[in-house]
């Protein structure tokens, strides 16, 4: 028991040694920076392979311990680690992800001059993921939540020499903070009404039912507004296709394992007290059905490679959002674990024909299939697997996550969703066929990426086609014993549904292989012909230009009345309060001569004033002198 | 007969006197004789409430002692400032030492 609760506090820890470190000592050498964060993150990983085995030998089972951090009055505020299934499978997410990556990175930020700095904060980023995971209070879990958001602003921005790159930093952090801001709102109201920041205390809390149900939505919906900010839902979803900007390993951690996941897994992580509310629940489903179909929708006519791939993380989360709202707890999770790996291995993917190409636009590609094969195959086993089809990972989560919303009842969330799940697969192949098939477009001197690159390619594509098979019902390590909790309907594997996600997903990549493969219907004339939608497309519905059009017209309006309210009242309140000051100290200093006995006499002024105030307003002192 | 009103008249016409002499005179040591009579008006009033409210004890008594020997050793404390600004500058006019002003 103690060795499990010190290693999963070890686990958490060790990356932020290595970051620690990194940029304290070991700035200069680059390799050994590499060594330090890569041996941290490894150890890690063991560790989460042991507390998996030791969850697995009773699921239900849970471990916890509290440091006292601050106590004020009745406010406790701890320090403390939980470990439970959900934690114990996140953890293995996390670290396998991250190792991957980091590997990776060795190759692909060879000869940057940040290449220590990447490393530190690459550590710094896992430790605070690792650290929402652990939490098992709110507060804490806020804190790094708050971590991760500041991570991925120094990860996003890493070459912020770029101005696009130090915009979409900036843009990443405060778009979450919208997010986060209700987070926080939702936080004191519902750690301020049950008296506690602990998770499983606020559960039984809500559970009581002391709560109205009026104000259980209104805290769920702060709640989620968290969520909605740091997993990309439907308004605050801007600021992830420009996260791009950053280094493709930090587009493949944060897409995959560690910022866009934690809004996911914060829902899960309180599932008890979003469940409660069954309004809150629907609003997550609907929000996370028109996510999917959003940004699916995008990414259909989207040019460069990696903003394909996260308009498709949109959708995927958006999904996720659609299971955990159609009370599919573990089809939500399940298909964020198996997102982890296929989504890593795409971005991984697209870093690497990046790294050949040096370009984005996949126009600029082409019949890269012969030059780079592992990547092209690893790209395929990927594409296949998000398009969900059998018996790649995707398939079995994506399943799970159809018989949820058909569980629920709600005809519409469902047919939307095998509806994105055409979308999906369209757009996944019609960017292999354009970039993988066909002749090349310039003899460039293309080759394959070096080892440190594809290793980490193919233990990911292997990942992906097995990872799934935890999914089948019935077995001894289905994630279904594995993750359960109470007044949860099982799902049971519906032939039916799984045949229907199947053949709409082998007509979408039918679709795209007629378009782009074999090239018998003309993607121009297509173009031409949908004219209007097309170009809402392309320019992804015009949400950025009119939050601009908000800022520029309404937002600085009325920060230009403020910006006089300050001006002129607030600094006006303060300036003449220091007139006053000096005005009076001005008129009084006139009253020290320097002559002693003008001092003494206000002293006996003073004190004939001091003796007529007594005789005036208490006179009955004078009787002791009369006595 | 003589009552404790009599001796407070007399403590309170001596210690205007004081304060008169404090306030108007310019010679500084015409200032330290004035604060002299201050003194001993307080004494006197000490040893008149000491002899009518409480004949028993002897501390106003004591106590007036001890204000005598504290006032003989601050008028040396502040003949000797005197003597070391009238050194330093001839001045013995306490009108003339304002140097200590804005």
């Amino acid at each position: 028991m103690e060795k499990i609760l010190l290693s999963g506090f070890l686990l958490v820890v060790l990356p932020f040694l290595a970051f620690l470190i990194i940029v304290t000592f070991t700035k200069r050498f680059k390799m050994l920076s590499a060594l330090i964060s890569i041996t941290a993150i490894f150890i890690s990983f063991i560790l989460s392979i042991i507390i998996l085995v030791w969850q697995l030998k009773d699921p239900s089972s849970f471990l916890k311990y509290d440091i006292p951090w601050l106590y004020i009055g009745n406010l406790k505020m701890n320090i403390g680690i939980i470990i439970n299934s959900l934690t114990a499978i996140m953890l293995l997410v996390v670290t396998t992800v991250s190792l991957l990556v980091q590997i990776y990175s060795i190759s692909y930020m060879k000869g940057d001059e940040g290449f220590s700095k990447f490393f530190g904060f690459i550590s710094l980023f896992s430790f605070s993921m690792l650290g929402i995971v652990i939490s098992n209070n709110l507060l804490q879990l806020y804190i790094f939540w708050e971590l991760v958001g500041l991570c991925s602003y120094l990860l996003i921005g890493f070459w912020y020499f770029k101005p696009e790159a130090a915009d979409a930093g900036k843009k990443a952090f405060v778009v979450t903070r919208f997010g986060d801001f209700g987070f926080l709102i939702g936080i004191l109201i519902i750690s301020y009404l049950s008296g506690t920041f602990d998770i499983l205390e606020i559960e039984n809390f809500v559970k009581n039912g002391t709560l109205s149900d009026k104000m259980l939505l209104i805290v769920v919906i702060l709640l989620f507004c968290g969520a909605i900010g740091k997993s990309g839902q439907f308004p605050l979803h801007v600021w992830l296709p420009d996260a791009m900007e950053g280094p493709t390993p930090v587009s493949a951690l944060i897409h995959a394992a560690t910022m866009v996941a934690a809004g996911v897994f914060m829902v899960a992580r309180l599932f008890p007290i979003f469940s409660a509310s069954p309004d809150a629940m629907l609003f997550i489903a609907y929000l996370g059905a028109f996510t999917a179909l959003f940004s699916a929708t995008i990414a259909l006519t989207q040019d460069d490679i990696k903003r394909v791939l996260a308009y498709s993380t949109l959708s995927q989360l958006g999904y996720m959002m659609l299971a955990l709202g159609s009370g599919g707890y573990v089809a939500g999770m399940f298909h964020l674990y198996t997102h982890a790996f296929f989504k890593a291995l795409l971005f991984l993917c697209a870093g690497s024909v990046i790294h050949a190409i040096h370009s984005n636009n996949i126009w600029q590609m082409g019949g890269l299939h012969k030059k780079m094969p592992v990547t092209s195959i690893t790209f395929f086993i990927a594409a296949l697997a998000i398009s969900g089809i059998y018996p790649l990972s995707g398939f079995f989560s994506k399943d799970e996550i159809f018989l949820s919303i058909l569980y629920s009842g709600n005809k519409l969330l469902y047919y939307s969703a095998m509806f994105t799940a055409f979308l999906t697969a369209f757009y996944m192949f019609r960017l292999y066929f354009v970039t993988f098939s066909g002749k090349p477009k310039e003899e460039k001197n293309v080759h394959e990426s070096p080892l440190v690159m594809t290793v980490p390619l193919i233990i990911l594509a292997l990942l992906s086609i097995f990872s799934g098979f935890i999914g089948i019902p019935d077995i001894k390590f289905s994630i279904h014993k594995f993750l359960f909790i109470e007044h949860l309907k099982e799902a049971h594997f519906d032939f039916k549904v799984a045949l229907t996600s199947n053949i709409i997903a082998l007509s979408g990549i039918l679709l795209a292989y007629l378009i782009y493969g074999l090239k018998i219907i003309n993607a121009d004339n297509l173009k031409q012909k949908s004219g209007i939608i097309y170009n809402i497309l392309k320019n992804k519905y015009y949400i950025d230009e009119f939050y601009m059009f908000l800022i520029k017209n309404i937002y600085y309006t009325s920060t230009e009345a403020i910006k006089w309210f300050d001006r002129h009242i607030v600094d006006g309140a303060v300036n003449l309060v220091a007139f006053l000051c000096r005005w009076t100290g001005g008129k009084l200093k006139l009253t020290i001569t320097g002559r002693v006995q003008n001092y003494a006499m206000y002293i006996v002024l003073g004190v004939i004033l001091i003796i007529l105030a007594i005789y005036v307003y208490q006179p009955d002192v004078m009787n002791i002198v009369r006595r | 007969m003589l009552t404790l009103m009599h001796f407070i008249i007399l403590s309170v016409i001596l210690f205007f006197i004081g304060i008169f002499g404090v306030l108007t005179r310019r010679n500084a040591i015409g200032i330290l004789m004035s604060l002299e009579l201050i003194f001993n008006a307080i004494n006197i009033n000490m040893v008149a409430f000491s002899k009518f409210l409480t004949p028993q004890e002897i501390y106003g008594v004591i106590f007036t002692v001890f204000i005598i020997t504290v006032a003989a050793a601050e008028s040396v404390l502040g003949l000797a400032i005197i003597l070391a600004i009238y050194r330093s500058g001839q001045k013995i006019f306490a009108d003339e030492m304002n140097l200590m002003k804005w």
